[in-house]
């Protein structure tokens, strides 16, 4: 449990302050920060829950890097605030862009992560 | 400071998430767990938002701490995105559609949700007091 929290911490963090830079760094017509975030935590965490399954990283390293990091690093409740941020301010075409890209691009991204364990 | 309050928040929403999602097992396959954590998350962090910006003044430390590091870390989207893929591999079609349509639909529906139960409190407390029970 506690590879778990300390995994958080360090997911947190790094959401907080990627987040920050890239939101100072795209224009701000979507949040692009935690779709970026979203998006390539999907990725990494596919291809560590393959790695996982199949032995090749251990237990603690699942917990600290998958389940703590990782989980941590994404959001889904800033991702849906936002979405209904988009929505309160009348931009329905936006919050239906910015949902269903996350969405289908995050399986589609874990996805690909999963392909290159496969082939690891 | 703020990014040890990011950490400190963090450290408590993955042991939480983590936990949660133990106590809520799957027997049918169907991920329960992560669905339970992340609408909550998305209710709570709505009305968390909404009512600081709106009527409660806390530090804005403590905001970070409990907003983006406990509430961020305690809900998940790799965790969701990696779920979904494994129901579409094992021909679950049905079920991971039915669950990304609950996740979506109903995080969106409790994020209004929570906003709305935010605005109703600062209306409330504008009213003069009723009487009294």
């Amino acid at each position: 449990m506690l590879f778990v929290g300390i995994g958080g911490i360090f997911g947190a963090i790094t959401r907080f302050l990627l987040g920050k830079w890239i939101t100072r760094k795209t224009p701000g017509f979507l949040p692009f920060g935690t779709w970026f975030i979203n998006l390539s935590g999907s990725f990494i965490l596919g291809l560590l829950a393959v790695l996982h399954l199949g032995k090749v990283i251990p237990d603690w390293t699942w917990l600290l890097c998958g389940t703590g990091f990782l989980g941590a690093y994404t959001t889904f409740s800033t991702f849906g605030y936002e979405t209904i941020q988009m929505m309160q301010n009348k931009e329905i075409k936006k919050a239906l862009f910015y949902v269903s890209s996350s969405v289908v691009l995050g399986v589609f991204f874990a996805w690909i992560g999963g392909y290159i364990g496969d082939s690891l | 400071m703020n990014v040890l309050a990011v950490g400190t928040g963090g450290f408590i929403g993955a042991i939480l998430r983590y936990s949660v999602g133990r106590v809520i097992s799957t027997p049918s396959g169907f991920p329960f767990g992560t669905l339970v954590i992340n609408l909550l998350g998305c209710l709570f962090l709505a009305w968390f938002f909404t009512i600081t910006a709106k009527r409660l003044n806390i530090n804005a430390n403590l905001k970070l701490a409990i907003g983006t590091g406990f509430t961020g870390a305690f809900t998940t989207f790799s965790t969701f995105s990696v779920e979904t893929l494994n129901l579409l591999r094992s021909n679950q079609i049905l079920i991971a559609l039915v669950y990304v349509l609950v996740s979506i639909l109903g995080g969106i529906t409790l994020a209004l949700l929570g906003a709305k139960l935010a605005s109703i409190n600062v209306q409330g407390e504008r009213q003069p007091k009723g009487e009294t029970k």
